[in-house]
C-alpha cells in the first residue's frame, strides 16, 4: 500500500501526525512530509488507515 | 457488558443528525462490518456537509459547498437510507423509536448527533441583516453582505467572529466587533493567551472593542440601521453577525428521560452509550468521561465529533467489542492568514511562552496544572503542536515540556551560529 496526499487540499492541521507519527510529520512551514510513502504490515495499515479518516480535508489516500 | 447488551440484536441503525458526527458514525458501522438497515436523519435538506469551511473559505473564494459525498455514495457504498429536510421531534425509549414528521421509526441502536444551536438575541432575532453562523444559508447571506463591502458588526469575539472578521477583511470591509468581557477567548485560551491572541483584530484593521454589549438594534422597513452599545455609542451596520456560542441541540429530547446535563448535553459513559440502553451519542451534545484529560466534559471541535461520531457508529452495532473513547482536545482556527492551533485545556495557572514571540504571531505557550503539562498554544507553528500534544497525552511533566523546548531554542541558537 503506498501513501498518496493531494497537495491542493493538505492544510497541514496535523491530524494524521496525530494517528501516525511514523509515517507524517508537520513541517515548520505548515507542509506535510511523508516520512514513509509505502505501507507494510497490517498493524502499520491500520493506523494509516486511522490517519487518512482523521484528514479534516481528505487529502489522504492509502492506495494499493 | 451487561446481558441485556449481549442479547441485543442489531437490526436496524438509526442516526439523528447528519452533520459530522452523524455521517462518520454512518460509515464507522459499515466499516466495523454491520449489513443491517441504516438510516439517516438530518433536518436540512442538504446533504450533508462540512462545517468548518463555512467561517473560512466558503466566504471568500471556495464557494462550493463542501458536501462530504454525493448522494450515490449514501445509497450504494454505505447503503444508507438518508430522511433529509425534517429533523426528529422526540425519543420514544419505550418503543424503540424516534418520531420524524409524525411518523415513528424505529430502531434497535441509535445514535445522537444533532450538534449544537448558535445561541442568539431573542428579541432580534428576525430582524432582517442580523445573522448567526451554522448552516449553508447562514453563509451564504454573510457572504453576500461580505462581497457588497458593507458595513458588519459581529458581536462576539470568539473563534467565529474572529474568522468571520478575517474574511470580511480580506474584501476590505469595515468590521467592528463588540465582546461583552474584558478577556476575549478566556475559557479556550486563559486571560492572557485570550487576550495577546485578540491583538491580531486591531492589527489587521478591526476595530474590536471589548467590556461593551449591544443594547438596541435599529430597523426599518429597509432592513437593519445600526446598533446602540452600552456605552452609549451608536454604530451603523449593514450586519450583525451573532456569534455568542452554541447550545447543544437537544431540547428536542427532553420528554425522553435520557440522562442529560445542566447545560443539555447528553450524558454517556466511556463508550458513549447515554442513560438508555443502545442509544448513543457523539459530537457537540456528548457529556462523557475523558479519560486522557481525567474529567468529564463536553467538546464543540470538528476533530471530536469526527472521532465520536466513529466510536459511537462502531460500538453501536457492536454489543462484544466496544471502545471507549478519550482525547486531548483539538483544534484550529485561521485568522488573517496565521492558523492557531490548540491542544489540551487551558487550566487556571498562568501559561509560558516556550518558543517564538507573542509580538511576530509566531510562537507556543505552553499551560500548566501543577507539575503537569496539560495545553499547548501554537501560533503559526503547524510542527509542534501534535508532538505537545502527544506529551500531554502522556502526562508529561511541566519540566520535561520546558527541557524540550529550551533543546529547541539552543538547537536554533547553535544553527545560527554555526552559518
Amino acid at each position: 500500500m503506498k501513501i498518496e496526499v493531494d497537495r491542493a487540499k493538505c492544510v497541514g492541521l496535523g491530524l494524521c501526525e496525530a494517528a501516525s507519527p511514523e509515517y507524517f510529520e508537520v513541517q515548520d512551514d505548515g507542509k506535510l512530509l511523508v516520512l514513509r510513502e509505502t505501507v507494510g504490515g497490517s498493524p502499520d495499515v491500520l493506523e494509516v488507515e486511522e490517519a487518512v479518516l482523521s484528514c479534516p480535508t481528505t487529502a489522504l489516500r492509502l492506495v494499493p | 457488558m451487561s446481558i441485556s447488551e449481549s442479547a441485543r440484536e442489531v437490526r436496524r441503525l438509526v442516526v439523528v443528525g447528519a452533520s459530522l458526527a452523524g455521517v462518520q458514525a454512518v460509515r464507522a458501522a459499515r466499516r466495523a462490518g454491520f449489513a443491517g438497515e441504516i438510516i439517516l436523519i438530518g433536518d436540512e435538506e442538504r446533504l450533508p456537509y462540512d462545517r468548518p469551511p463555512l467561517s473560512k473559505g466558503f466566504l471568500n473564494d471556495d464557494r462550493d459547498v463542501p458536501y462530504f459525498h454525493d448522494a450515490a455514495l449514501y445509497a450504494d457504498e454505505l447503503d444508507a437510507t438518508l430522511l433529509l429536510g425534517e429533523g426528529a421531534s422526540a425519543l420514544i425509549p419505550s418503543e424503540q423509536a424516534v418520531l420524524v414528521g409524525g411518523e415513528r421509526v424505529h430502531y434497535d441502536a441509535l445514535v445522537l448527533a444533532t450538534g449544537a444551536t448558535p445561541r442568539v438575541l431573542p428579541e432580534y432575532a428576525s430582524v432582517p441583516g442580523v445573522h448567526t453562523l451554522r448552516s449553508v444559508d447562514d453563509a451564504l447571506a454573510i457572504r453576500e453582505a461580505i462581497e457588497a463591502g458593507r458595513e458588519i458588526t459581529i458581536l462576539g469575539a470568539g473563534f467565529i467572529g474572529a474568522e468571520i472578521a478575517s474574511a470580511a477583511r480580506k474584501r476590505r470591509g469595515q468590521v467592528t466587533i463588540i465582546e461583552a468581557s474584558m478577556f476575549p477567548l478566556e475559557r479556550a485560551l486563559g486571560q492572557q493567551m485570550g487576550q495577546s491572541i485578540s491583538k491580531m483584530h486591531r492589527r489587521n484593521g478591526v476595530d474590536l472593542r471589548c467590556g461593551v454589549t449591544i443594547t438596541e438594534v435599529n430597523a426599518d422597513a429597509n432592513g437593519l440601521r445600526g446598533a446602540i452599545l452600552s456605552d452609549g455609542t451608536t454604530l451603523s451596520t449593514d450586519l450583525l453577525l451573532v456569534s455568542i456560542g452554541a447550545s447543544p441541540a437537544t431540547s428536542w429530547l427532553k420528554d425522553s428521560g435520557i440522562a442529560m446535563n445542566p447545560d443539555g448535553g447528553i450524558v454517556c459513559d466511556e463508550f458513549l452509550e447515554t442513560s438508555i440502553p443502545g442509544v448513543f451519542a457523539a459530537g457537540d451534545i456528548a457529556h462523557w468521561p475523558n479519560g486522557a484529560m481525567g474529567a468529564p466534559m463536553r467538546l464543540e471541535h470538528w476533530t471530536s465529533a469526527n472521532e465520536q461520531g466513529n466510536v459511537a457508529g462502531r460500538n453501536a452495532v457492536s454489543a462484544t467489542e466496544r471502545s471507549a473513547y478519550s482525547t486531548v482536545p483539538y483544534f484550529w482556527s485561521d485568522w488573517y492568514g496565521n492558523r492557531i492551533q490548540f491542544a489540551g485545556r487551558a487550566g487556571r495557572e498562568q501559561p509560558e511562552v516556550v518558543f517564538g514571540a507573542v509580538e511576530d504571531d509566531r510562537f507556543v505557550a505552553l499551560y500548566r496544572s501543577g507539575d503537569r503539562l496539560i495545553g499547548a498554544l501554537a501560533v503559526n507553528e503547524p510542527s509542534k503542536i501534535m508532538k505537545d500534544r502527544r506529551r500531554i497525552a502522556i502526562g508529561a511533566s511541566w519540566i520535561e515540556a520546558l527541557e524540550h523546548y529550551r533543546g529547541l531554542r539552543e538547537g536554533l541558537r547553535a544553527a545560527v551560529v554555526t552559518k
